[in-house]
């Protein structure tokens, strides 16, 4: 499952597909089987997966992500007011809209590399959250946020007469539909916007598939590595930059507008520093470069953001009963820092674990798991030999 | 005039700010190669030694006086700060009174270690690491560092007042010969701008004429050929972390009466002065400090009524919240290495 | 008229003159060796020649074409390519996949978004690819990660990137440099037989005497950043000029 060799794509891809139509399933057992969480695990996940073409694969730390998802969350969201409460045409323009917003940043910002261009994305990101928050509230309806109203004309919908507000749709399947099935005594949810998300997801990571492993990410690897090389080897590298760029913005979009597909408004919040550093955790914890990673980072975040926001004291010291009473009441002061509101400092925690200790994310933290067990499990004669194949092997892998 | 002429008073606290955190920045990045996304937490944190000192100055002992009742009818609780009962009346409600100004002499040894502890225990492991893996760490970092904050002292702001003698205003317009009240300027604001220009006065005669400023200045321009010469320059550097630290610091004691401290100040200011190095000439001092104040003025100036309804005209409102952006990637656009960047220096 | 043509160039760095007045003629199909002491200006001019540097004044025409002011990727794409000193590759790619890469550069150009077909199935890129690892040796090193490479792999590997783009005009900065005898003598052999099948122009810097004497058909001395002689070989040997350049280098 960790080998990303180009051999088993289709397998990879299967595999991928399987576990995430199957998510209300798999997830159930682990508190995480409604259709909440599970749509924002889709979400989250192509959001990370496009991050990773820009950062993972041509190696341009973007810190300006979730503008391009802000963009993509008010453009559906618009839509669904003017033109009709069906997602596609709302998916269409929040990735349309995402596409041209990050072609404009993406042309500025990218005059510059390495750190320049970290700053300057940064920067844009505060700037479109400005834009958002403040200066075009006739567009984003600053601080309230983006909301559907009675009054939208929604050109292409019949009269609304039932005096509630619409709700989103695909041809007429409704995004919050959801059907209850109750399996070895849990309840099992299938809900029709969760499976939009998931085949959006499957699309999403086949798309970046067939980019890793076309000339075209070649060329996107090779700019990470070796960009001065590039140049005196013919490649042009701005335009490939641009279209790495243009596709992650567009990527940002998608998720953008399948959250307001999900949840029909959107703020300026979500266009904030934190969210752009939300995604660069969730790929470089996954593994930056590799194809699974972001989605897996993706996912156990959103996770355990969902566990640690849930904690409180209460729960703390029920876990902690069996210590002595002052030991107790010690450690949970201690926990309590980390968990419910303190979800960010735990991420801010984690951010830098990873970062000091894991640089490859957990997909290199299992391959080396695994190379480990694999030479233990050979014998002591050949041991430093088989390391070295095998470290030889990890290290081709990302790349491939 | 009046207006004008209040607009640059005014964007002389934000810009003296920008200026000594965008120093900071460049010290760091010119020196250590390393850019630092946590130099906006540890501007929060010399904000929050304010807020620490004013705390331990308040601590006080609790007497129940008999004779005297609150408003409940209850016995008074009358609190009295240890302080004032070590010093007596005058002299301890002084020092509270003072705790501002005070609060420097916490805040350089604490930011002096945190910076040492910062370099030696996290950025020196970072120094051959790829410049993401150094901008991840540190923001990662940064996060902590605010989130560390927020649980101790919350989510709310906390006011930190000026010293009693400094809250008034001064009155330009008078001194000027103009009409009374027309360009007032409070007295704090004043302080800060003159507190600024004396730290960077201070960091810049300190690199000009002393040796270790210049080992650290050679450094900045080359540091192989300096790495040659066989001198320590990691040392040095590590000091020179700390001091960065401090400037950072001392910004954010001063700046706490002018905007009360919060957790998120530091990525507020972050972002903005990183807005300010890049403008100024990535490797810069003199560059950093002259697009602080450019940007700080430039700031307050779209903010003044006039300009706001002008740009309302062309449907943009609250263009002050995004006009140091606009001139950013102006500026970019024409003059790539910023107003006073030199060719070569920190240039992949 | 040579395929390369350096006029009257000069390129000073902060006052320091690194280029004084340099000429140079490069003849098609020959290869053409720049020597001389250190710190000459071996490699500004070369760095003159694909766009790295802008000379202060002077002219480089390759082709009958200038080749001032245009950017690296366009210098290449006319047919000029460049190994280098420390050997620029692509650490973190496999071997083969650094020679694909200029192989796509030069079928599809500058630029192009050629995401459809995967890597593995452009047959004819890949077979090309793999005759310029059997070209330099390095066919059994196909898949390794480029940064495990020996140093004269490195170089070698270098090589062959510059060869699968078919270039008109090589340029090759110290290629035997820090490499073992033999590995000189594989890397002149390489050359040799590069030269005498595909005539493509080389210009070579190098210290190594045996080198120069062995593959130049042409040598330049270049001095403290001008063209002291351009001659034949074999009246370069006994030239006193040529001597007092070096030996004054040693004083």
């Amino acid at each position: 499952m960790f080998s990303e060799t180009r051999k088993n794509d289709h397998l990879l891809l299967l595999l991928f597909a399987i576990v995430t139509l199957a998510g209300p399933i798999l997830l159930a057992p682990l508190g995480a089987g409604y259709p909440d969480l599970l749509q924002r695990f889709c979400i989250f996940g192509i959001f990370a997966i496009g991050f990773n073409i820009l950062f993972g694969l041509t190696g341009y730390l973007s810190f300006g992500h979730a503008a391009f998802l802000g963009v993509g969350s008010y453009s559906a969201v618009w839509m669904f007011k003017l033109l009709t409460m069906n997602v596609i045409p709302a998916l269409i323009l929040a990735v349309l809209i995402a596409g041209l917003f990050s072609l404009l940043i993406g042309y500025i910002s990218l005059r510059r590399s390495g750190i320049y261009f970290s700053i300057l994305t940064l920067a844009f990101a505060q700037m479109s959250f400005s834009l958002a928050y403040s200066v075009l509230t006739p567009i984003t309806n600053g601080e309230t946020g983006l909301q559907l109203s009675l009054k939208d004309p929604r050109i292409l919908d019949a009269t609304n007469t039932s005096g509630s507000l619409p709700s989103t749709n695909l041809f007429g399947l409704t995004m919050n539909s959801t059907a209850k099935v109750d399996f070895l005594g849990m309840t099992l949810q299938f809900n029709i916007g969760f499976y939009f998300c998931a085949i959006m997801l499957i699309i999403a990571f086949y798309i970046s598939m067939r980019i890793f492993r076309s000339p075209f990410g070649l060329m996107l690897r090779a700019i990470k590595t070796n960009q001065t090389r590039l140049n005196y080897t013919g490649i042009n590298t701005r335009p490939y930059t641009l279209a790495a760029f243009v596709i992650s913005g567009m990527y940002a979009g998608l998720a953008g507008g399948l959250m307001a597909c999900t949840d029909p408004l959107a703020g300026a919040e979500r266009m904030q520093w934190t969210a752009s550093g939300e995604v660069v955790l969730m790929t470089i914890l996954g593994g930056a470069g590799t194809l699974l990673g972001p989605v897996l980072g993706a996912g156990f975040i959103k996770y355990f953001e969902n566990i640690f926001s849930k904690i409180n004291d209460n729960v703390l010291h029920n876990t902690f009963a069996f210590l002595p009473d002052g030991l107790e009441d010690f450690v949970v002061s201690i926990l309590h820092v980390f968990v419910g509101k303190g979800w960010h400092l735990t991420l801010g925690v984690l951010f830098m674990m990873v970062v000091i200790f894991l640089p490859g994310g957990l997909i290199e933290g299992a391959n080396r798991i695994l190379s480990w067990l694999r030479t233990r499990g050979k014998a002591g004669d050949n041991t430093a030999e088989s390391k070295e194949t095998t470290t030889t092997k990890t290290a081709v892998n990302p790349a491939e | 005039m009046d207006s004008i002429l209040l607009q640059i008073l005014n964007g002389l606290d934000k810009g003296s700010a920008y200026a000594l955190i965008a120093l900071g920045l460049t010290l760091i990045f010119g020196t250590l190669g390393v850019v630092n996304f946590a130099h906006g937490a540890l501007f929060m944190i010399g904000a929050f030694c304010v807020v620490t000192l004013q705390r331990i100055l308040n601590i006080s002992t609790v007497k129940i006086d008999p004779s005297k009742t609150d408003f409940l009818g209850n016995p008074l609780e009358v609190k009295t700060p240890y302080v004032v009962n070590w010093f007596g009346e005058a002299t301890g409600n002084a020092i509270i009174n003072w705790s501002v100004p005070l609060a420097i002499l916490l805040a350089i040894p604490v930011m002096l270690l945190i910076g040492y502890a910062m370099e030696r225990g996290l950025i020196k492991h970072f120094y051959k690491r790829p410049h993401a893996d150094q901008i991840l760490v540190t923001f990662g970092l940064a996060i902590v560092l605010q989130e560390i904050i927020k649980a101790f002292y919350g989510a709310n702001p906390i006011p930190a007042p000026a010293p009693e003698l400094f809250r008034g205003s001064f009155d330009f317009g008078v001194l000027l010969g103009m009409a009374e009240n027309s360009v007032i300027y409070p007295y704090w604001r004043l302080i800060y701008f003159a507190f600024s220009a004396l730290i960077i006065g201070l960091v810049f005669a300190f690199l000009k004429f002393t040796t270790f400023g210049m080992v650290v200045r050679a450094g900045m321009a080359d540091r192989e050929t300096v790495g040659l010469l066989g001198i320590n320059i990691d040392r040095k550097f590590t000091f020179m972390f700390a001091i960065a630290a401090v400037v950072a610091g001392l910004a954010g004691v001063m700046y706490a009466p002018i905007n009360s401290p919060n957790y998120h100040m530091g990525m507020d200011f972050l972002v903005l002065s990183f807005v300010v190095v890049v403008v100024g000439g990535m490797g810069s001092l003199p560059g950093a400090v002259l697009a602080g104040f450019l940007l700080g003025i430039l700031e307050s100036f779209a903010s003044m009524n006039q300009v706001k309804s002008f740009f309302e005209a062309l449907f943009l409102p609250s263009i002050d919240q995004i006009i140091i952006y606009l001139v950013a990637i102006i500026i970019l656009l024409t003059r790539p290495r910023g107003l006073m960047g030199r060719k070569g220096v920190m240039e992949e | 008229m040579g395929i390369l043509e350096v006029k009257n160039v000069n390129k000073s760095f902060s006052g320091l003159k690194a280029l004084q007045n340099v000429n140079l003629s490069v003849e098609e199909g020959k290869i053409h060796a720049i020597i001389g002491p250190n710190g000459a200006g071996k490699s500004t001019l070369l760095n003159c020649f694909i766009g790295k540097l802008l000379p202060d004044s002077g002219t480089v025409t390759f082709d009958g074409q200038s080749l001032l002011g245009i950017p690296p990727h366009k210098i290449n794409q006319t047919g000029v390519s460049r190994v280098f000193q420390t050997p620029e590759i692509f650490t973190d790619l496999s071997v083969i996949d650094n020679v694909m890469i200029p192989c796509f550069a030069r079928r599809d150009g500058s630029f192009s978004l050629h995401a459809v077909k995967r890597v593995e199935d452009e047959a004819e890129v890949r077979d090309k690819a793999e005759q310029m690892l059997v070209d330099v040796n390095m066919a059994d090193k196909r898949d390794m990660t480029a940064s495990s490479l020996s140093r004269g792999d490195k170089r070698r590997l270098e090589m062959a990137m510059c060869l699968a783009q078919d270039p008109k005009l090589l340029l090759l900065d110290e290629p035997t440099a820090g490499m073992a005898r033999a590995d000189t003598n594989n890397t002149i052999e390489l050359l040799a037989d590069i030269q005498s099948k595909r005539h493509i122009t080389m210009a070579v810097i190098e210290h190594d005497m045996h080198v120069v004497f062995s593959l130049a058909q042409k040598i330049s001395v270049l001095a403290q950043g001008t063209v002291i002689v351009e001659d034949l070989p074999e009246n370069i040997k006994g030239n006193p000029k040529v001597q007092e350049a070096y030996l004054g280098g040693a004083h």
